[in-house]
């Protein structure tokens, strides 16, 4: 009986937030297949770790598990992927964003950028979805992916500078769109 | 300030991470210097691009009912094995008592307060709305159409405003129950978030927008306006709930 109840309580506060959680295991996974891997896994260790949850933010807490199982999958299947201890300074952009024209990025189609966030390293790629997609704060980011807050900051001014660099690359070399 | 101490700040003002005192000092820089305000526009415009709704990927169907077929077998599992031990413990009665007074107690001394339990019920009403899939008892963008749906079904008239120009449309509105009386739900939508905004008559004085403690990871904001209380609930983060409280309240 008091599985059922924590079944009950599991499916009212963790299992609503399935889209985002599938949303960021597809971003990281980068297809369908694979992120429906990551998000099941993550979903049921959820439900095993349900009883350490102390009722703080839901969502944030289940992408935390979904990040953690994302990286185990990534490791066990994808070993080359594994970029161990990102080197931040190594992947410095030119500042392009204080004298690039002004480009229409609204005007963008989904694909394009779709196609800009996925060529991102995944330590950018999952901080603009964090960040842009779900509305987290840089505090809870950094809780969330176990990063200092500084940490979040600069990897998401790098996500962007990237973004913005092949984005207006995009739209001068397939022109006015 | 110069443009070295404002680059890094662009980006915390576009994320709401940047204090009162520095937003005025940036922006008196972006007047002076259109570089820096054309850097701007852009950080403005890569925001938009990003918060696109086709690039948010929602949960297959079949994910969901794979993930609850498991977990519901797991269950079965173990609910069998607890019915085996259940009738070796069940001898001792004595012991289902004492579990029995401590659960009384447990229940007794963690009631929360009335208002705490009126905001659990509000949440679990915006869950269940989002779990059934059937949020809506009338769909319409039309705060026209919403609005004239409540007569007859209410015996008070809810006010309906779309606020689709603060990027907050209207989706629909429907009945919900809660502390004991039909209230008038309405739902918006900000990207992928569904809001659902609860409203009621009410005795209370006029009151500001006020964030309430969140619950399960979901944000409610209380306040009171000319005789009727508010609840906007929501798994948006609490500032841009805020405003659009703030922007529901304003004529």
């Amino acid at each position: 009986m008091e599985e059922r109840e924590r079944l009950k309580a599991f499916e009212q506060t963790v299992l609503p937030h399935l889209d985002a959680a599938y949303n960021l295991a597809r971003w990281l996974a980068g297809n369908d297949h694979d992120a429906q891997d990551v998000a099941q896994e993550a979903c049921l260790r959820a439900f095993k770790f349900f009883g350490s949850f102390r009722g703080e933010n839901a969502r944030a807490w289940l992408l935390t598990i979904v990040r953690n199982t994302f990286y185990n999958w990534l490791q066990k299947n994808r070993p080359a992927e594994m970029v161990g201890e990102l080197d931040d300074e190594a992947l410095a952009v030119e500042d392009v964003s204080a004298n690039a024209e002004t480009v229409n990025l609204r005007q963008a189609d989904a694909e394009t950028v779709r196609r800009a966030i996925g060529e991102l390293p995944a330590e950018f790629r999952e901080m603009i979805v964090l960040r842009e997609m779900e509305g987290f704060s840089y505090k809870e980011i950094a809780g969330l992916s176990d990063v200092p807050i500084g940490t979040v900051m600069s990897r998401l001014a790098r996500a962007r500078k990237l973004l913005q660099k092949s984005l207006a690359g995009e739209f001068r070399s397939g022109g006015a769109r | 300030m110069n443009c070295q101490q404002a680059g890094p700040l662009i980006d915390f003002y576009a994320d709401g991470e940047l204090d009162a005192a520095g937003i005025l000092e940036l922006e008196k820089h972006f007047h002076d210097c259109p570089a820096c305000a054309s850097a701007w526009r852009n950080a403005q415009s890569l925001k938009k691009a990003l918060k696109q709704d086709a690039l948010f990927f929602a949960a297959p169907k079949e994910l969901r009912q794979a993930i609850k077929a498991e977990l519901h077998s797991q269950l079965r599992t173990t609910s069998r094995w607890d019915f085996w031990n259940w009738n070796w413990l069940s001898t001792t009665t004595t012991g289902v008592a004492a579990a029995c007074l401590a659960l009384l107690l447990t229940v007794t001394l963690t009631r929360p307060s009335a208002q705490g339990r009126l905001a659990q019920e509000i949440v679990s009403s915006h869950v269940r709305s989002l779990m059934a899939n059937h949020e809506l008892d009338v769909v319409s963008t039309d705060q026209h159409t919403v609005k004239p749906w409540f007569n007859g079904r209410l015996d008070f008239s809810p006010p309906v405003k779309d606020l689709a120009t603060h990027e907050f449309p209207l989706v629909g509105g429907r009945l919900d129950y809660l502390g004991g009386r039909s209230v008038a739900a309405l739902v918006f939508q900000r990207h992928k978030h569904v809001i659902n905004l609860f409203i009621w008559p009410t005795k209370d004085a006029d009151s500001e927008p006020t964030a309430r403690a969140p619950i399960n990871g979901y944000n409610l904001i209380h306040w009171s306006h000319g005789g009727m209380t508010f609840w906007a609930v929501s798994d948006l983060n609490e500032k841009e709930l805020m405003e659009f409280a703030r922007d529901f309240g304003a004529n």
